[in-house]
């Protein structure tokens, strides 16, 4: 399947629906270490893009179009640290997507973009059990994919995997970076909420590309979304 | 007249930063302050476009732009907005590693007396050291550079320049609270002159306020540079006066 400009909003309306699901995972979470916002933050920030979305007039033109709007609404609507993180993301992103199509080179740019954007907003690099720590793996994952020759997809794929694995590292790591960070060595033994919805984010982009709208799910569903999926289908 | 910077809050609470404006409003009245906190719903948090309209109206009555951000993310949404101005926008516009009130008050102070962004952001960001530790050398919140405190006694001063000292007794109950401090450290900065007031540097609004002296006290006002005398008449007129707020001194105490 193409990954165009459709994937894109699908991407970004899957995005809010399995954010959605895992509201109270990531409320969870955050509770544990944070201030218990990034459920209901996140939530209502693509809350918000799926209303932006519906009420657009004309169909987005190019992927980075979408990315840009996602990256605007998040910025404004969420609220807590995460808007300017992600909305920063996806503004990198959408710099290096002008193609009406994504390659497997232009999902890798994709990334490393959105990875960029967020280390350089949150000054944070890996290890420091952020978000960082389920993009940074992803990116690494992408980079490997597409030079084995991948396909955009298994791309994605790689991606998302990766992020759901680094996001589940998190658990044991210290906090030096964000709200966490005020629980010092109490921040071990919790995932990171903020690598969690990363690894949620490019989980949906998974979706977006292999579950098209009405069609059954294929035979890889994610890990992280699978949890209370009930009506997903 | 409005101050040639503007000062902008980014706060997660509407609440906290209407009280700051208030708050440095009162010692800074030609300063443009504007608020751009909470989200658009009232609650706790930070919103792009609020933060944008708030840097733009700044940037619209004002040469230059001061943000103030409250918390980590206010800090993260601040740099956002920067990022989206555009590199014209962006030139006239610094944000502050500097404790909120603090920060702002101090700011505030020093854009009244028609300061550049440099010297305001300077004076935002060495407001964090004053209530700690008695800044050494450097105005605590940055006051006009070449006004510290003058050298009690010691030193030479430059050819034409004067140098004195006068006492005076504070007059009104409160002494140096925050308003009167504000109106002595902005008339201060009018003169070509640096002033001490017991040893703090009388530009800075900052280390008057940490003197913590009260109506009673008796203060030593030194002055030097070319228009020494007249600043320290100045100093001593309204300190003597009460600043305009004092019932007479004999009446309310001793």
């Amino acid at each position: 399947m193409a990954l165009d400009v459709a994937w894109a909003q699908r991407w970004a309306r899957q995005t809010a629906e399995s954010i959605s699901e895992a509201k109270s995972t990531l409320i969870d979470l955050d509770r544990e270490i944070g201030d218990g916002d990034h459920g209901e933050n996140l939530d209502r920030g693509f809350q918000a893009v799926v209303t932006k979305l519906d009420a657009l007039e004309a169909s987005p033109e190019h992927i980075s179009d979408v990315l840009r709007l996602v990256a605007t609404t998040l910025m404004s609507s969420v609220g807590g640290a995460s808007g300017p993180l992600y909305g920063t993301a996806y503004l990198r992103a959408a710099k290096v997507t002008g193609l009406a199509e994504l390659d497997a080179h232009g999902v890798v740019a994709l990334l490393e973009g959105a990875l960029e954007g967020i280390a350089a907003r949150g000054r944070a690099v890996p290890g420091e059990k952020t978000m960082v720590d389920a993009w940074s793996p992803a990116v690494d994952a992408a980079v490997g994919a597409a030079g084995r020759g991948a396909s955009p997809v298994e791309v994605l794929v790689a991606a998302a995997d990766a992020a759901a694995e680094g996001a589940r590292s998190t658990g044991p790591l210290v906090a030096t970076k964000g709200r966490a960070s005020y629980l010092g060595e109490r921040s071990a033994g919790h995932e990171d909420p903020g690598a969690t919805s990363s690894a949620i984010i490019l989980r949906a982009a998974v979706l977006a590309a292999t579950a098209p709208e009405h069609d059954p799910p294929t035979g890889d569903r994610p890990d992280v979304s699978t949890a209370d999926e009930e009506g997903a289908s | 007249m409005t101050a040639p910077v503007g000062i902008v809050l980014v706060s997660h609470s509407q609440a906290l930063a209407a009280g700051v404006v208030d708050l440095a409003a009162q010692m800074a009245p030609d300063v443009l302050i504007v608020p751009a906190a909470g989200t658009d719903d009232g609650g706790l948090g930070t919103g792009f476009d609020r933060v944008l309209a708030g840097v733009e109206r700044a940037l619209g009555e004002c040469e230059e732009v001061l943000v103030l951000a409250d918390l980590g993310s206010a800090v993260l949404m601040a740099e956002s907005v920067l990022d989206a101005l555009g590199e014209d926008r962006a030139a006239r516009v610094r944000l502050a590693d500097a404790p909120f009130v603090e920060g702002t008050v101090a700011a505030a102070v020093t854009a009244h007396g028609g300061a550049g962004l440099v010297e305001v952001l300077a004076s935002a960001e060495a407001a964090g050291g004053t209530f700690a530790r008695a800044g050494r050398g450097r105005a605590a919140d940055g006051a006009p550079a070449g006004s510290g405190a003058p050298a009690d006694g010691s030193g030479s001063t430059g050819a034409g320049h004067e140098r004195g000292a006068r006492r005076a007794r504070l007059r009104n109950p409160l002494g140096l609270h925050a308003r009167p401090a504000a109106v002595l450290a902005r008339s201060v900065a009018a003169f070509d002159a640096r002033v001490a007031i017991d040893g703090a540097n009388a530009a800075s609004v900052l280390e008057l306020m940490k003197l913590g002296v009260v109506g009673g006290h008796e203060v030593e006002i030194r002055a030097e540079g070319p228009q020494a005398e007249e600043a320290l008449d100045m100093v001593v007129a309204a300190i003597e006066g009460g600043f305009g707020e004092a019932p007479p001194l004999d009446a309310r105490l001793q």
